[in-house]
C-alpha cells in the first residue's frame, strides 16, 4: 500500500509518499520512499497549500490520488487538510519518523519554524514523555530567521559565522521583539556579528534545551526539523544539552511527514 | 505518556503534565474533568487508541492566568485537579 504524510508546518507544507515493499520471509515491513519530498509555503490558504503540494509529490511519483491508501497529516495545521484520511500529533510523528532513521534515538529534539519540543521515545518509535513550548516562538527558527534578518545576513551565513566565535554573550530577553532590539543594541556597541549570532543561537539552544530538560535527556539524541540546516544552532544546542553527539538525519525537516507516512502504513495495513 | 502542556516566558515555568498511562486506567471516572473549576481538561483518544485526558488547547497559552484562582499568593489549599486525581496523574511545574 502506499501511503503518505503531510507535516502541515506553521511556514511550510512537507509531503512524503511511501510505498511498503513487504518482503517475502522478512519479519518486518521495509519502507521505500517513493516520490520526491516537497515543501511549500504554508500560506494563508493552507488547504489550498497542502492540496498543491500533495498534487505535486503525486506528480513526481507518477501516481494518482487513487493509488494512495491513506493520508495521514500532522503538525500545527494538520486539522487543515481536509483530505487527509486521519491526523496525528506531531510527538507522535516526529518520534516515528526519527526511530526509523535512529532505532537507538531515546531523545528527540524537534525544532521547526514556530515551535520546539523534546520527545522521549522507547526505541519503538513511540512517544513516552513530550514537553513543548505552546506560548512562544522564541525558541524556534522564525526568532532565529528574524534576527538574522536584523543583522542583514542569511540564515547560512547567520548559522556559519556564529562558528567563528568564541565569546559568550547573554541575551536575557525573552521575547523575539525585545531580543531584536538587544541585537540592534549589540549592533551599536560595535560587537562582531558573529558574536551575536553566537549569543542568538545560544539563547535559542537555552531555551529549547530548558524544554527538553522537563523530559530529560537520554542518549542517543536526535535533532528533527529545519533548524538542523542551521550549524552555528547544532553546536550551540550540543553545548547546552551537554551531550557528545546529536544525530542529524538526512532530511530532517521531512522526519515528521515520514513519521506521519509510517503510521499510516503501520495502523491501516 | 508524560504530557507536559504550558510554556516557559519571562516570568516563569508553567506546565501541567499528565502521565497519561494512568489515564488508561483510571479508577476514579475521570474526576479531573469536572473537579477543575474552569473545566480546562477534556477526555479524548490519543495516537495509540488509548482514552486519556489533556489539557484544552485554549489553555495552553494562559496556565499561569487560568490556574491562578486556584493558587492564591496566601492560604493556598490542595489543587482540586490534582486533589481529584487520586492515582496522582497531574502535575504543576508551579
Amino acid at each position: 500500500m502506499i501511503t503518505a504524510g503531510i507535516d502541515m508546518g506553521s511556514r511550510t507544507v512537507k509531503v512524503v509518499l511511501l510505498e511498503d515493499a513487504k518482503v517475502e520471509g522478512a519479519p518486518a515491513l521495509q519502507f521505500v520512499v517513493k516520490g520526491k519530498h516537497l515543501m511549500f509555503p504554508g500560506d494563508l490558504d493552507a488547504d489550498a497549500a497542502a492540496d498543491q503540494a500533495f498534487e505535486e509529490a503525486l506528480a513526481s511519483a507518477g501516481l494518482d490520488r487513487g493509488a494512495v491508501g491513506a493520508v495521514y497529516a500532522t503538525g500545527a495545521g494538520r486539522k487543515m487538510v481536509k483530505f487527509a484520511t486521519d491526523s496525528v500529533t506531531e510527538m507522535s510523528a516526529g518520534a516515528k519518523g526519527a526511530s526509523f532513521f535512529y532505532p537507538s534515538a531515546r531523545t528527540i529534539v524537534d525544532v521547526g519554524a514556530e515551535e520546539g519540543r523534546g520527545i522521549k521515545t522507547d526505541g519503538s518509535g513511540k512517544a513516552t514523555d513530550f514537553a513543548g513550548n505552546e506560548k512562544c516562538a522564541a525558541g524556534a527558527g522564525s526568532f532565529a530567521e528574524a534576527m538574522s534578518r536584523a543583522l542583514q545576513m542569511s540564515l547560512k551565513e547567520f548559522g556559519e559565522s556564529s562558528l567563528r566565535s568564541d565569546r559568550s554573550i547573554p541575551m536575557n530577553a525573552q521575547c523575539t521583539v525585545f531580543a531584536e532590539s538587544e541585537v540592534v543594541s549589540l549592533i551599536h556597541s560595535s560587537t562582531p556579528k558573529e558574536d551575536i549570532a553566537k549569543a542568538v543561537l545560544d539563547a535559542v539552544a537555552s531555551r529549547v534545551c530548558a524544554m527538553v530538560r522537563r523530559v530529560g535527556i537520554d542518549n542517543d539524541v536526535v535533532l528533527i526539523g529545519g533548524m538542523v540546516h542551521n550549524t552555528g544552532f547544532v553546536k550551540s544546542l550540543q553545548t547546552a544539552m551537554g551531550v557528545d553527539e546529536i544525530k542529524l538525519p538526512d532530511m530532517p525537516e521531512y522526519v515528521s511527514a515520514l513519521g506521519c507516512a509510517l503510521l499510516a502504513a503501520t495502523q491501516r495495513a | 505518556m508524560i504530557a507536559n502542556y504550558g510554556y516557559k516566558d519571562g516570568s516563569g515555568e508553567y506546565y501541567i503534565s499528565i502521565d497519561t498511562d494512568q489515564c488508561i486506567t483510571c479508577p476514579v471516572g475521570r474526576a479531573c474533568l469536572g473537579a477543575c473549576p474552569k473545566g480546562m481538561f477534556e477526555s479524548m483518544v490519543d495516537d495509540y487508541d488509548d482514552e486519556v485526558v489533556h489539557v484544552k488547547e485554549q489553555f495552553r497559552r494562559s496556565l499561569a492566568y487560568d490556574c491562578a484562582e486556584c493558587k492564591p499568593s496566601t492560604g493556598r489549599g490542595p489543587l482540586p485537579c490534582a486533589s481529584a486525581c487520586t492515582p496522582g496523574a497531574i502535575g504543576h511545574s508551579w
